[in-house]
C-alpha cells in the first residue's frame, strides 16, 4: 500500500488552518499530536449519543458506553500485541501510569539501598516518581548516560545492574534526541538477573510497531495524546505476574468488590487499579486513534517518517549554523537545533511562529539531559505521520530566516 | 508619560514596514544593549514567569529610576532595551504611572511580542512597578 500523505492530511481538519496568516506547519509532535476527523467525530459521538457512566448501571446507555470503553482494553492489547487484554490497565496517560508503577510496584516493595536503573535521557514524568521513592524511603537512583552520538548502549544499561537494583526504568525513544533504544536487549538482560523493567512507551509507541511480548517488558506505558488521540487518555501494559504483585494505588469506585466499615475487598485487575470514574470518552477516542493507526499500519508510518528524518537530516546538515543534537542510528524524526551564536531556542520558537511553524523551545521535561548535553534549552522539531518533505523544507527556510535576523 | 528616549524608539520603527523588520530592529536593540555582568545576574534579581532567564537590577538614585538588565534570548534583550528606554530617568511616581502594554503597542509590534506570557513582558513589568514602589515606600 503506498502511503498517501495529502489525503492523509486531509483526515486532520487543524492543518488546514493558518497561523499567523500562514499554512499551520505542525512540528510539535512529540509534545501533543493532532488529532484526525474520525477522533473528534467519535468524542462528539460519544457524548452526543453513547454517553453515560461505565461499569455501573444496568440501563441501556450505561452497557453502551460499558461495551465501547471496555472495547478498547482489546484494541490497545492488539496494538502493543499483548498476550490478553487483563493486562492493559486503562489511565490518563504517562505520568500517571508511571507514578502507579512507583506507588503501587515499587515503593511496597523496595527498601533503603535498593537502586533503580534509569537513562540519562528519561523525561521528567520517568524520573520524577523515581525520586520520590529516592526521598521518602531512601531507594538510590543508577544514571546511565547516552554516547557521544546520544545511542545508548544496553550493556551499559545492563552493567549497571547490581545485586540491589529491583528495576530499569527506560525510554523507547527520547523525546529530546530522538534516540531509540534497544529496550529488548535491555529487557532479556534485565529479565535474566531477575530485575523488573517499565519501558515508555510515549514516544516509541507512535512511531514504531511495538510488540510488548517481543521487548518482553514488565511495564510498558503509553500515552494517548501522543498517539493522535484524546488528552487524558493512556494506558500501561502490566505482565500479568508484575500485577499480582501490585498493590492499589488510588482507592475509591470501580477498584472494590465489597466495602464495610471494617473491611475493603478488591475487584480483580485490571479493573482494581482504575479507581473512579475514568475518561470514558477520551479512551474510547484513543480505541479510533489506534485503529486509525494500525489502519494506516505502524510500519507504513515508521517507514514514511524515516524517510522524513533522513530528508531533514540531509537539509539540516547543508546548514553549517545549526547543530542537530544526537545522530543515533536509526533515530526517530525528532531534531533538538540550537544555532551557532547567541541565539536562543525561545528565539527561534518566536520567529518560526511568525512563519506558521510550530516547534518547541525549551528543556523538553528532561533537565538531566539538558544538563549532560551541556545546554538550557534547544528547539525541537518532532515530526508525525502527517508531515512531510515540503514542510522539512519550510523550516528550513524558516531557520534561514532566524539565521538572517539573530545571527 | 514615557521618556524622550522611549520617543526616539517610536519614531525609527515608524519607519519600518513589515515584521521582519520590526523583529530584526528589537533583535539589533537587544545585541546593542550592553551585558550585565555575572556577578548581578543572582536570584534577586532573576524575573521569574518568562521562558528564557531574565534579570533587572534597579538603579535608583535620587529619586529618578533607570534599571539596567539581561537575558539569554536575544528577543527578549531588545524588549528590555525597549523598557529601559521607556522607564529611563522617570521619576518613582510616574514609573508607577506608565501603561507599559501600551506604550508598547505603539511600536506595532505583534501581538505575540508585545503581550505574550511566555515572553515574560508581564513579569518584567510587574518587577518594574514593585521595584518603584519599594523605592517610594523606601
Amino acid at each position: 500500500m503506498s502511503y498517501d500523505v495529502d489525503a492523509i492530511r486531509a483526515d486532520f481538519p487543524i492543518l488546514s488552518r493558518k497561523v499567523n496568516g500562514q499554512p499551520l506547519c505542525y512540528l510539535d509532535n512529540g509534545a501533543s499530536a493532532q488529532k484526525p476527523q474520525v477522533v473528534i467525530d467519535a468524542v462528539t459521538r460519544g457524548y452526543a449519543e453513547e454517553y453515560s457512566n461505565v461499569h455501573r448501571g444496568l440501563h441501556f446507555l450505561s452497557n453502551l458506553s460499558t461495551e465501547k470503553y471496555e472495547a478498547v482494553r482489546g484494541i490497545i492489547a492488539r496494538f502493543l500485541n499483548a498476550g490478553s487484554e487483563g493486562e492493559i490497565i486503562l489511565n490518563s496517560g504517562t505520568t500517571q501510569g508511571i507514578n502507579m508503577v512507583s506507588y503501587a510496584w515499587a515503593a511496597p516493595r523496595l527498601k533503603a539501598g535498593d537502586e533503580i536503573v534509569l537513562s540519562t535521557m528519561e523525561h521528567h514524568a520517568n524520573i520524577v516518581p523515581w525520586h520520590f521513592l529516592r526521598e521518602r524511603q531512601g531507594v538510590v537512583l543508577k544514571w546511565v548516560d547516552p554516547e557521544p552520538d546520544g545511542s545508548l548502549d544496553p550493556q551499559k544499561v545492563l552493567d549497571a545492574i547490581g545485586p540491589k537494583t529491583k528495576l530499569v526504568a527506560i525510554t523507547q525513544c527520547s523525546n529530546v534526541l530522538g534516540t531509540v533504544v534497544d529496550v529488548k536487549s535491555i529487557c532479556a538482560g534485565a529479565r535474566e538477573k531477575g530485575v523488573a523493567t517499565l519501558v515508555d512507551g510515549s514516544q516509541g509507541a507512535v512511531h514504531m510497531p511495538v510488540d510488548v511480548q517481543d521487548i518482553g517488558c514488565d511495564f510498558y506505558v503509553i500515552t494517548g495524546h501522543k498517539l493522535y488521540g484524546p488528552s487524558g487518555s493512556g494506558a500501561i501494559f502490566v505482565r500479568a505476574e508484575r500485577a499480582a504483585e501490585m498493590q492499589p494505588f488510588i482507592g475509591g469506585g470501580d477498584m472494590i468488590r465489597e466495602v464495610s466499615k471494617d473491611v475493603v475487598t478488591y475487584n480483580d485487575a485490571p479493573l482494581k487499579f482504575e479507581a473512579g470514574t475514568p475518561g470514558i470518552v477520551q479512551t474510547i477516542g484513543l480505541g479510533v486513534a489506534l485503529e486509525y493507526l494500525m489502519g494506516l499500519g505502524m510500519e507504513n508510518i515508521a517507514a514514511h517518517e524515516a524517510g522524513l528524518a533522513a530528508y531533514a537530516s540531509e537539509r539540516f546538515a547543508g546548514l553549517n549554523w545549526v547543530n542537530v543534537q544526537g545522530h543515533a542510528p536509526g533515530k526517530a524524526a525528532i531534531f533538538s537545533l540550537t544555532m551557532e551564536g547567541a541565539a536562543h531556542a525561545h528565539d527561534l520558537s518566536t520567529i518560526l511562529d511568525k512563519k506558521g511553524i510550530a516547534i518547541r523551545a525549551g528543556h523538553h521535561c528532561a533537565q538531566p539531559l539538558m544538563e549532560h548535553l551541556g545546554m538550557a534549552a534547544t528547539a525541537r522539531a518532532s515530526f508525525g505521520l502527517y508531515n512531510t518533505r515540503a514542510e522539512v523544507d519550510r523550516l528550513v527556510e524558516g531557520l534561514e530566516l532566524c539565521h538572517r535576523l539573530l545571527a | 508619560m514615557a521618556s524622550a528616549a522611549f520617543e526616539e524608539i517610536v519614531e525609527d520603527f515608524e519607519f519600518l514596514e513589515d515584521w521582519e523588520a520590526r523583529y530584526a530592529h528589537v533583535i539589533d536593540l537587544g545585541k546593542a544593549m550592553p551585558a550585565l555582568e555575572d556577578a548581578f545576574k543572582v536570584p534577586a534579581t532573576k524575573v521569574d514567569g518568562c521562558a528564557s532567564q531574565v534579570w533587572l537590577l534597579p538603579e535608583i538614585s535620587a529619586g529618578t529610576f533607570r534599571f539596567r538588565g539581561d537575558s539569554d534570548a536575544l528577543i527578549v534583550r531588545g524588549l528590555i532595551a525597549v523598557l529601559g528606554a521607556l522607564y529611563d530617568g522617570l521619576r518613582l511616581d510616574e514609573v508607577l504611572a506608565v501603561d507599559a502594554p501600551a506604550e508598547l503597542g505603539r511600536l506595532g509590534l505583534d501581538e505575540a511580542l508585545s503581550s505574550q506570557r511566555s515572553n515574560g513582558l508581564r513579569a518584567m513589568v510587574e518587577r518594574i512597578r514593585k521595584l518603584a514602589a519599594e523605592a517610594v515606600a523606601a
